[in-house]
């Protein structure tokens, strides 16, 4: 298996640190009320989508040359339908919500 | 100890009812005792039932998907008999096994017998179109097949045992709840889906992984022949479509079983989530009925028009753009649940465009033929039958996208009418011209030509006689699923309707006959190059029936039609300076038995009886077990063996049984071969 | 050369082709399992507010409990990241030891969440209460579920490792076993931000 060469312990190691750090950043301002109205619920979904593409760089070793054409393809196929169905059923089942009120 | 199954399950309610347990009983009482009698069992295990060939899967696929045809077929014409006698009457079936018949008609046309076929047809020839030696996982691929047989067992038990759901194929919630539907039926429904559901998505990333990774030397993307791009689609299509299947079953169940309140009336359940997710999986799965059906008709097409396939590229482009689309317009199956009208119009508008698309395909095909020297097999006369009628349901789906016009047509049976027409068309009628087109693969002799377009012509009228009628009947305001009705103006078009079915039933025998008459007089129709109609791509490169190993040799491509360009450069037929060892996947039993053991769990789940859905789970988890820490899967056949085979293959093949290619050299851009130098 | 090691040869190549092969199904099927979690996330944010007459989001979320949990599983990422580096080193004995350490936090993670769940249960907010609480359940239990197949597939990989050692196959699955941990610990990190922080804001 070559997909060991690169995976050396610094590439772990930052990469748990900066998860460390992205989530307790949304903890933080949950627990200590830092931050009140929609304003949490932004910090919290970039938080939330940065650790993920921590975890998928240095935990998966996501990289844009080494990883095969494939992988990559499916995995931005998979956050498009990701992004539509769920985009989708939120948008469709809102609407009915507002309209059923 | 039997949960909830007691001597009551039997359905003594009805005599039709009692008449199709019997029917069911016999029928597999019979096949037991014929394999009896022909002393077939051991052959029959050993060669095919624990066969990890994925053309003996792909057969066996194609035959569960004719049985189910039958049984949901027969569903059909008691269904139009009941409709064509029952005004102000309550004709002769009660309401609650008419509601069972429609429910299972559809659950066994889509899962059970399109799915199947298309899958079976898939197994059969893509490994072959891509010059591999078999799929990714040979395994995994019996696997799938016994999950989608147990599936199917499980719709034949209910016949037996207990009832079927009778809550139409989408069961929609609160009816299919348990507060409504306390029986086993939509029980036997929801196992029946999730168990099939599991073997799909595994043949969907089976064939993903085969298509991409399996190709031969040269078979780049864009030399792919068109039913391998549709099969690439619609095994992503499956792999990212039926796990919302999945998640909607699973919801379903937990409601049922558990007392969770996903869909339920009170307690904080959405019903309308209900709709909303079984459609994110039911639309794409529309695709991926048709998908494959399109890549049938585009390889017909060339061979027998003797063309090059017209717009390649365009085909290809329309079929991603198809598959992608898909997944963009789920809400058109529910625009009267009550969205504004921003949401309704954004999805019927996402739903016209996937029209456009379509049309390209069908223009494709027209060009194909123009100025070709058509030759009418029974696989393009089904195509240019699919092609004028398919363009019918095309403008009735395009009119059902208006949110505003479907208010009015929804749940009539104009809609009924009109998938009917994608369906029949567009999916059996490929699967048909790939029965005929690709039997001769399967099994090394062809098909009765006569039967073959007798066969089409019923198919074709009582398609017509069964389907026009109910879209009149839509616009006359005539729901879809009425047990009995008032109105004696519909009355008329019902009869016709029937006598559509009648009209079919006749195109099914006339199939029976075609395969029965073939099956003799099959020495009088033998395949011996391996080549019946001057086929244009690799999968007519094997011999018929293929080596185990299809390809002794991986072949080198250099071009779209891949076996045309070798032929027409002499390097098809021509033995390779020497045969190298080829390592081959081993036979296997767990498939069986992991099928067998997925029917025991979902009907364990069905009837309650825990201590056996623990068992199965187990025995389950143990045959994983024993695969996962097995090695020692694959073997080596010798380069001795298969230059024996080989050499046998080839020694048939006289210069006489080779079409002549001197009609296809090169005349320039107009006659539709290849030109020099586009390696 | 004798047959018998021309045929090993050609197996091996065979098995190495078709080892590439799983680890791409492998990762087309988290794809698949992917898409299986966003709807029930999608379930979950349709139903969160329908507590009925039961309790709600506030009542039943404890943060801290919340926080001990993903820290378990971060952790287990780290240590699994360990594993695989001592693999591509060879060395088989840290292998194991890494895999322990990982199998430790992750049965913590599932004590810890078994507790939440019968918690919950106890003070009457099961999953039969409302279509709040059947979502949670649901999609909560599902990413238990997983993890539990983990714990599992952890064990399993264990004894092969003791048994074979590092042959090709074994650091292939170990590999695809890694793939799957960490895309639970990506799963986890959906859940803390769209059910346990909203939840008890």
């Amino acid at each position: 298996m070559d997909h060991s060469a690169e995976r050396t312990l610094s590439t772990y190691l930052t990469g748990f640190v900066l998860a460390v750090v992205l989530t307790a950043i949304p903890f933080a301002l949950v627990w200590g009320g830092l931050l009140t109205g929609p304003a949490v619920y932004y910090v919290i979904a970039v938080a939330a989508v940065l650790q993920v593409v921590v975890h998928l760089v240095f935990f998966l070793h996501l990289n844009l040359r080494s990883t095969p054409a494939e992988n990559l393809f499916f995995l931005g196929f998979a956050a498009v339908l990701i992004f539509i169905m769920v985009g989708g059923s939120l948008w469709i089942m809102m609407d009915l919500h507002h309209r059923m009120m | 100890m039997l949960g909830r199954l007691t001597i009551e399950a039997i359905p003594l309610y009805s005599w039709v009812a009692m008449g199709g347990a019997a029917v069911t009983v016999c029928g597999g009482l019979a096949v037991f005792l014929l394999i009896t009698y022909l002393r077939a069992w051991k052959v029959l295990w050993t060669d095919w039932l624990t066969s990890v060939d994925h053309k003996k899967i792909g057969i066996m696929y194609v035959v569960l998907a004719l049985v189910m045809l039958v049984r949901g077929f027969v569903d059909a014409l008691m269904m139009r008999a009941q409709q064509a006698i029952a005004l102000n009457s309550e004709g002769y079936l009660p309401p609650e096994h008419f509601e069972q018949i429609f429910s299972s008609h559809g659950t066994i046309m889509i899962f059970f017998v399109a799915m199947p076929f298309l899958t079976g047809l898939i197994n059969i020839i893509v490994p072959q179109q891509i010059g591999a030696r078999d799929v990714a996982f040979p395994f995994l691929n019996s696997v799938s097949l016994w999950l989608t047989a147990a599936g199917a067992g499980l719709v034949l038990v209910s016949l037996v045992v207990g009832k079927f759901s009778t809550a139409g194929w989408t069961g929609y919630p609160p009816y299919s709840g348990v507060e409504f539907s306390p029986g086993v039926g939509v029980d036997y429904w929801l196992w029946a889906l999730i168990v099939s559901g599991v073997g799909s998505t595994a043949s969907g990333i089976n064939f993903i992984v085969t298509i991409v990774k399996n190709r031969c030397p040269g078979m780049t993307y864009m030399r792919m022949p068109l039913f391998t791009w549709t099969a690439l689609c619609i095994s992503v299509l499956i792999a990212f479509a039926f796990p919302a299947l999945t998640v909607v079953a699973a919801q379903l169940t937990l409601d049922r079983t558990l007392g969770f309140h996903f869909f339920t009336n009170g307690d904080g359940g959405n019903m309308m989530l209900f709709a909303n997710l079984i459609w994110i999986w039911g639309h794409p799965e529309v695709y991926i009925l048709i998908l494959p059906a399109f890549g049938i008709f585009s390889e017909v097409v060339a061979t027998f028009s003797r063309k090059r396939l017209f717009g390649y590229k365009s085909l290809v482009y329309a079929t991603a753009c198809i598959a992608i689309l898909s997944f963009t317009v789920w809400l058109h199956h529910f625009f009267t649940m009550g969205s504004s009208a921003n949401v309704n119009a954004v999805f019927g508008i996402a739903t016209m465009i996937i029209a456009v698309p379509t049309g390209v395909k069908i223009f494709d095909w027209m060009f194909t033929m123009y100025r070709g020297r058509i030759e009418f097999h029974p696989s393009m006369v089904y195509t240019i039958g699919f092609m004028v009628t398919f363009v019918i349901g095309g403008v009735t789906g395009v009119l059902l996208a208006l949110p505003p016009a479907d208010y009015l047509m929804h749940n009539s049976t104009f809609l009924v009418a009109h998938f009917h027409n994608m369906l029949i068309p567009g999916a059996l009628f490929g699967y048909f011209a790939g029965l005929n087109y690709w039997f001769p693969k399967a099994f090394g002799f062809k098909l009765d030509a006569k039967w073959g377009i007798r066969s089409f012509w019923f198919w074709f009228i009582g398609f017509y006689l069964a389907f026009m009628p109910l879209y009149v009947l839509g616009f006359m305001g005539m729901s879809r699923r009425m047990e009995h009705y008032a109105d004696p103006n519909w009355q008329p078009y019902l009869i016709v309707a029937a006598l559509g079915a009648l009209c079919i039933l006749c195109g099914i025998i006339c199939i029976a006959v075609q395969l029965y008459v073939s099956a003799k007089n099959w020495g009088s129709a033998r395949d011996v190059t391996g080549d019946p109609w001057n086929g244009r791509t690799l999968d007519w490169a094997t011999s018929s029936p293929p080596a185990p190993y299809n390809f002794a040799v991986l072949p080198e491509v250099r071009d779209v039609d891949a076996f045309h360009d070798m032929k027409i450069h002499g390097t098809a037929y021509r033995p390779p300076a020497h045969y190298e060892d080829i390592v081959m996947p081993r036979k296997s039993g767990l498939g069986p038995i992991i099928g067998a053991v997925a029917f025991v769990l979902g009907f364990a789940f069905v009837w309650y009886i825990w201590w056996l859905v623990a068992l199965s789970l187990v025995l389950i988890l143990i045959c994983i077990g024993i695969r996962a820490c097995d090695d020692d899967t694959d073997f080596v056949m010798p380069a001795a063996e298969v230059a024996r085979i080989e050499a046998a293959h080839l020694a048939q093949i006289t210069p006489v049984d080779m079409h002549d290619m001197r009609d296809f050299e090169p005349r320039g851009a107009a006659s539709g071969t290849p030109l020099a130098g586009r390696a | 050369m004798s047959d018998t090691a021309m045929n090993e040869d050609l197996l091996e190549h065979e098995e190495r082709k078709s080892l590439e092969s799983r680890e791409f199904g492998f990762w087309v099927y988290l794809m698949t399992d992917a898409i299986i979690f966003a709807l029930l996330f999608a379930s979950y944010v349709v139903l969160s507010k329908n507590s009925a007459a039961g309790p709600t989001s506030k009542d039943v979320f404890d943060l801290s409990h919340t926080a001990g949990e993903t820290a378990l599983l971060l952790f287990s990422s780290l240590t699994f990241g360990l594993a695989t580096i001592a693999m591509s080193l060879g060395r088989s004995g840290r292998v194991v030891q890494w895999l322990i350490v990982t199998l430790v936090l992750g049965l913590g993670f599932l004590a810890m969440e078994m507790i939440e769940f019968s918690g919950m249960i106890g003070q009457g907010a099961g999953p039969e209460t409302s279509g709040f609480l059947s979502a949670f359940f649901t999609l909560v239990g599902t990413h238990g579920l997983h993890v539990a197949f983990g714990v599992i597939g952890i064990c399993v990989m264990i004894g092969q490792v003791l048994a074979k050692g590092l042959t090709i196959p074994v650091r292939s699955r170990l590999f695809r076993l890694g793939l799957f941990w960490h895309f639970l610990d990506i799963v986890w990190i959906g859940i803390f931000s769209v059910v346990y922080l909203p939840g008890v804001m």
